[in-house]
């Protein structure tokens, strides 16, 4: 994860907002998600310097300028695939030998 | 809303139930011929479609004799930006480029947002895909994070929400705002752009068998893809090829529910979209669904999230296709279906999606397992969403569970009538179309109506 705590002018951030606090959101929630406030993030072009926590106004990539706490610079993608499931890995092996015995016995 | 439409639906109502469906689909003015030139110029369709004659001989091995039917599958992760939605994006892009707006708006955390974002790309329009992406502790779940990252690869501007519907009313506001197109997955554009997938499959099946498919498994979702393929398939004369949507049982799991949010292994083509859209379709974001599932189901069909893994890794080893999640749930059922259908019935898969990082099937196991749900092998029917994914021992054990169509035409029929308003009572037109909007008769319809009045 990106560590940098400031942004320069110019620079690939994301900001944070608070779109609903919990009391303007809409009605018929369940109550683990009618508690919680509704929050947003976009990215875009840093229109000044901030520091992470900041309020900063972004061009974003429609050109709309957006507004919000600035949350992260130059924000990454971390997602990954992680280990083989152990679940799994004897799946490929198992099947090959029934689908060969399977041909095997003359289908 | 008219303006970010393009058409204006109140020309199709005929009652507070009743809509002419077909002159709905039909009034953007584009044929089917004109649909397949703006979808090849898009670099969108013509996809290969494979026998699995592997995973054929391994349903034969435990299938009783003379049983088997041979599985096909439309290989439509080799679509521009990896899925069927590119059908379905490359529609709503062109008109949007055509009316002259000067950009796209979806609400999505599918693979449609890429496919929005690819054609928009190509198209030159601006394009914002607003996506319901973390839990309230910015927890993300890894498959809609890296459909975040292909809409950003794409250019488009992504707006990331914790969970909630209100992402919807957002939309909305960002539609005045820009004056963009709304391209929803729900319009007649998009629902019409995915007939050419039904068709492609009639006619290569035609010509590689010699007949028409037995039947076509579809994942299910918000309706789309069975409405589309469902269409197609007719529309090219395959008028018997059984239509069978299938989902991944998430029962039990609320969709609005912020700590379940990370709790399901898929996010979307599970019965938490795929029950609530198939009986009441017009709750999307367009005044009239295009995509109505119910019309065209002979078969609704769940399986649990352990099989659909088990199957996905199966089509690694054995067919050397690494694809999913989605498109895997059908496989899973087709799977279950083959093992009992005659060997010479087909059976066709009608699409893959591309998989990587966060999508992948043991990205989502091991997100599962961080979130604390148990992982395990044994009888997938011992599985509960949210709590426990159980993973087959051996293929015998993928079943898939048929969901109750009747009890679904039900659910269909009294959310109609509970949105045409209290008191309201239905003429024959409004019978005859809710008829023809569940895939039954008028006589089976006025049963319905008759059990809901004593209730």
């Amino acid at each position: 994860m990106t560590d940098a705590l400031r942004c320069a002018a110019g620079e690939w951030v994301e900001v944070e907002w608070v779109l609903l606090e919990p009391e303007e959101r809409s009605a018929n929630l369940p109550e683990d998600t009618a508690s919680q406030p509704l929050l947003t993030w976009v990215k875009g072009f840093a229109l000044s310097a901030a520091d992470v926590g900041e309020e900063v106004t972004v061009e974003t990539m429609t050109r709309r300028y957006v507004t919000g706490r600035l949350s992260a610079v130059n924000p990454g993608y971390f997602h990954t695939f992680g280990q083989p499931t152990p679940e799994l890995t004897h799946v490929g092996a198992d099947l090959r030998v029934r689908v060969a015995a399977y041909r095997a016995g003359g289908e | 809303m008219r303006r970010a439409l393009g058409m204006d639906y109140d020309e199709f109502e005929r009652s507070p139930v009743a809509f002419d469906y077909e002159a709905m689909m039909a009034a953007h003015g584009y044929s089917f011929e004109d649909i397949v030139t703006i979808q090849a110029a898009g670099g969108v369709g013509g996809t290969p479609l494979l026998e699995l004659r592997n995973l054929t001989d391994l349903v034969r091995s435990y299938s009783e004799p003379g049983f088997g039917a041979r599985i096909f599958v439309k290989d439509e992760a080799a679509n521009m930006a990896g899925s069927f939605k590119d059908r379905r994006a490359s529609v709503s892009i062109h008109v949007a480029k055509e009316k002259g707006y000067a950009g796209v708006i979806a609400a999505t955390s599918g693979n449609y947002g890429a496919a929005v974002a690819s054609q928009a790309a190509r198209a030159g329009l601006g394009c914002i895909i607003c996506q319901e992406a973390f839990d309230s502790r910015h927890v993300g779940q890894p498959e809609i994070i890296e459909k975040s990252r292909i809409c950003e690869a794409f250019g488009a501007e992504v707006v990331q929400m914790t969970v909630g519907p209100e992402l919807f009313s957002y939309m909305l506001e960002l539609l005045d705002e820009t004056g963009y197109f709304s391209a929803s997955l729900y319009s007649s554009f998009g629902v019409s752009g995915i007939e050419t997938l039904g068709a492609e499959i009639a006619g290569e099946m035609l010509e590689r068998t010699g007949a028409f498919p037995t039947a076509v498994v579809i994942t299910h979702a918000g309706g789309g893809n069975t409405t589309g393929t469902a269409r197609g398939l007719k529309r090219a004369g395959a008028t018997s090829t059984q239509i069978v949507s299938a989902s991944v049982d998430l029962s039990g799991l609320h969709m609005a529910s912020d700590a379940d949010f990370n709790r399901k292994s898929f996010t979307t083509g599970h019965t938490g979209f795929g029950v609530p859209f198939a009986t009441w379709p017009d709750r999307a974001d367009v005044p009239r669904n295009a995509a109505r599932s119910l019309r065209y189901m002979d078969r609704y069909l769940t399986v649990t999230q352990g099989e659909v893994f088990y199957v996905t890794e199966a089509m690694c080893k054995l067919e050397g296709l690494e694809r999913g999640p989605s498109g895997n749930t059908a496989m899973t059922a087709a799977l279950s279906l083959a093992r009992d259908l005659p060997r010479d019935a087909t059976v066709v898969v009608q699409e893959t999606e591309y998989t990587g990082a966060g999508k992948h099937h043991w990205a989502q196991l091991n997100f599962a397992r961080e979130q604390g749900v148990e992982v395990r092998a044994g009888d997938p029917r011992e599985s509960k969403p949210g709590t426990s994914i159980v993973i087959p021992e051996k293929p015998e054990q993928i079943r898939a569970t048929d969901f109750d169509l009747a009890h679904m035409r039900r659910s269909y029929v009294r959310n109609a009538l509970s949105h045409a308003g209290e008191g309201y009572v239905p003429t024959t037109d409004d019978v005859e179309f809710l008829a023809e909007d569940t895939n039954s008769t008028p006589v089976e319809v006025e049963a319905i109506l008759a059990a809901l009045k004593e209730a």
